[in-house]
């Protein structure tokens, strides 16, 4: 049995009665106003040092750049020439469409539209860096979550280009690998963690992952019945090459738009593949030397 | 702007180099601002370096075996002595290239087969006492007996050492490493012969180092044949090995190769000093394959182009 055949919302992997139902995130980036309390919460709960120079990037709004050590929600924003969808409101019919209960279709305008969607550690299921770690630093909490100990970890980075979402990142005046722990100290303690709880849109929405699945698809359900055909969710489910994510988004566009893969795979994958090929080159290496001494002394 | 058309691949290479990739209809390719989706290696400049010593000292120990097996003790000796060596430089510029080197050795608190890197540090933590045992038995005399079982010892796990590096790098999101799974083991093999090969040649008498001298011809045939076949595998994410730093690494390091192997070969034999000369091209450009593809892997990391577009093709492949 793989770690991908376990079932999603329990790794089974705790000691007696520990075992917690898989916790995760919903991002729900079509409510994202780009605040960033998110990031700011996450800075402050967990002591998250300064990035660095405050700068934009691009034409926008966007001064943490990426995910990183000392970045661990990152919110992006991207402007495009696009009309935004809006119900066309007039605000008497609003109210009488709203009494009959129905919908109104939204209307395509000239203009520009904003994307803002706060990005994080995904808490994969078949979790790469987890997977790659050689001291075992990187771990499954109870929650299904992935957390480094900072005490084990030696920073030999081998986690930093194994994560297909560039997401964990050595710090380099400390030596050591730092992302996002999904707040174990608050969820130990049955609290959410600090960028859900300052989210003041509810676009970051943390609970139990099989039920904020079934939160999201009645999500993308009804802004495609309002019209909103852009709206998709991405990782939401068991059937992309992670294995399914512990925080998945809805997002209004193409996953790179965002800066995000569009199909990522966990490189363990293919880690039975590539142990042959070297077991091929071994075996090349033994037969070449065998060969070169057989040829004689001279 | 987030929706932008990138010049085709390989639009800044040569106009040799382009040619191939012109022929590929050019697709649309979407990024945030251009920003890399994966990290770059943390890892520093030792880690190639180690590859190499690590490669050489790993097909040396198995050729000491052999040596000594066909009563060839003086290249037996030189084996031992490169093995021990490799490891002992190596070692150190494994543990320098950490963040917290004095917990070097939290390596070694787990056995994990999905990380070949606690793989290797197991191999190594084996092979490196029992490669420097050989070699001190060997030098000093002392301890033959035990001296032997160190040297069989290490002869059986060096062609893990100097393969194992291929699946590390492999074993990651970044394009132009993990696709090349297949052949990236070949590549460090072939480099590990040759180096091997070529070192001991140089520490060896003549009239007895036929076989170092076969053996780096062998291996250098098997680099440029695997880094031939790698490229041809990866096509349009091979480009980092035809522009900047790895670029420049990997037509070096094919130059110094085929001079070398074509010097060992033709006058090898014969010449003492064409030996001597064609084992410093061959380790050059041992040496210069590693840090191509260590360059290759950063260039190929930073462009969201190789992450975005082979991932677009496989998701419309699934879906036609």
């Amino acid at each position: 049995m793989t770690l991908t055949d376990l079932p999603t919302p329990t790794f089974g992997g705790g000691y007696d009665g520990e075992s917690r139902p898989r916790m995760g995130f919903f991002t729900d980036t079509s409510i994202c106003i780009g605040c960033k309390a998110c990031e700011v919460a996450c800075k402050e709960w967990n002591l998250v040092p300064e990035r660095g120079p405050l700068e934009l990037s691009g034409t926008s709004y966007d001064n943490t750049g990426a995910l990183g050590a000392n970045t661990w929600r990152h919110v992006a924003f991207i402007e495009q020439e696009k009309p935004v969808q809006v119900p066309d409101v007039d605000l008497a019919a609003a109210a009488a469409a709203a009494a009959a209960a129905e919908t109104t279709a939204p209307q395509a305008r000239e203009g520009m539209r904003w994307l803002m969607s706060s990005d994080v550690c995904k808490h994969c299921t078949s979790a790469a860096c987890l997977e790659v770690c050689p001291t075992g630093a990187l771990f499954r909490t109870e929650f299904g979550t992935v957390v480094v100990q900072q005490d084990i970890c030696n920073g030999c980075g081998y986690c930093v280009p194994a994560c297909p979402f560039g997401v964990i990142e050595r710090r380099e005046d400390d030596g050591r690998v730092f992302k996002c722990t999904l707040c174990y100290d608050r969820l130990k303690d049955g609290m959410e963690p600090a960028c859900a709880h300052a989210c003041p849109t509810k676009s970051i929405q943390f609970g139990e992952l099989e039920e904020l699945r079934e939160r999201a698809e009645g999500k993308v359900q009804a802004l495609h019945e309002a019209g909103f055909s852009d709206a998709r969710l991405y990782l939401h489910d068991e059937t992309n090459g992670i294995g399914g994510a512990g925080a998945f988004f809805l997002l209004l566009d193409e996953p790179e738009v965002y800066g995000l893969p569009p199909n990522p795979v966990s490189t363990t994958r293919d880690l039975p593949r590539l142990w042959k090929a070297a077991a091929v080159a071994a075996g090349v290496v033994v037969t070449a030397v065998a060969a070169a001494v057989a040829g004689g002394r001279r | 702007m987030t929706s932008s058309t990138q010049p085709p691949m390989g639009a800044r290479g040569n106009g040799r180099r382009r040619r191939r990739d012109l022929m590929v209809p050019e697709a649309e390719f979407r990024s945030y601002y251009g920003r890399p989706i994966i990290k770059e290696p943390a890892w520093t400049i030792e880690v190639p370096w180690y590859f190499f010593a690590g490669g050489m000292a790993g097909a040396s120990a198995p050729l000491a075996v052999a040596a000594r097996m066909t009563g060839n003790e003086r290249l037996a000796r030189s084996a031992v002595t490169v093995a021990a060596a490799g490891i002992a430089v190596g070692t150190p510029l494994l543990v320098s290239d950490l963040g917290r080197p004095e917990r070097f050795h939290h390596m070694l608190r787990v056995i994990k087969p999905t990380s070949p890197m606690s793989m290797g540090s197991w191999v190594l933590a084996a092979m490196g006492p029992a490669a420097v045992g050989a070699a001190v038995s060997d030098r000093l005399g002392i301890l033959p007996g035990l001296g032997r079982a160190a040297e069989v010892v290490s002869g059986l796990l060096g062609p893990i050492l100097c393969t194992y590096t291929g699946v590390l790098v492999a074993n990651t999101a970044v394009p132009v490493w993990h696709e090349a799974g297949r052949e990236l083991p070949l590549v460090f093999a072939g480099s590990a012969l040759a180096s091997a090969g070529a070192a001991t040649t140089v520490l060896t008498p003549a009239a007895d180092a036929g076989p170092s001298r076969r053996l780096a011809v062998v291996g250098a045939v098997l680099e440029l044949g695997a880094a031939g076949a790698m490229e041809r595998r990866l096509g349009e994410l091979a480009e980092p090995y035809h522009q900047g730093p790895a670029g420049r690494y990997a037509r070096l390091a094919r130059g110094c190769t085929v001079l070398g192997a074509a010097a060992m070969a033709v006058a090898g034999t014969r010449r003492r000093w064409a030996a001597v000369a064609g084992s410093g091209l061959l380790l050059a450009g041992s040496a210069l394959e590693r840090l191509a593809v260590y360059k290759a892997g950063f260039q190929s990391a930073r462009d969201p182009r190789y992450v975005v577009k082979p991932q677009r093709a496989g998701l419309e492949a699934a879906n036609r």
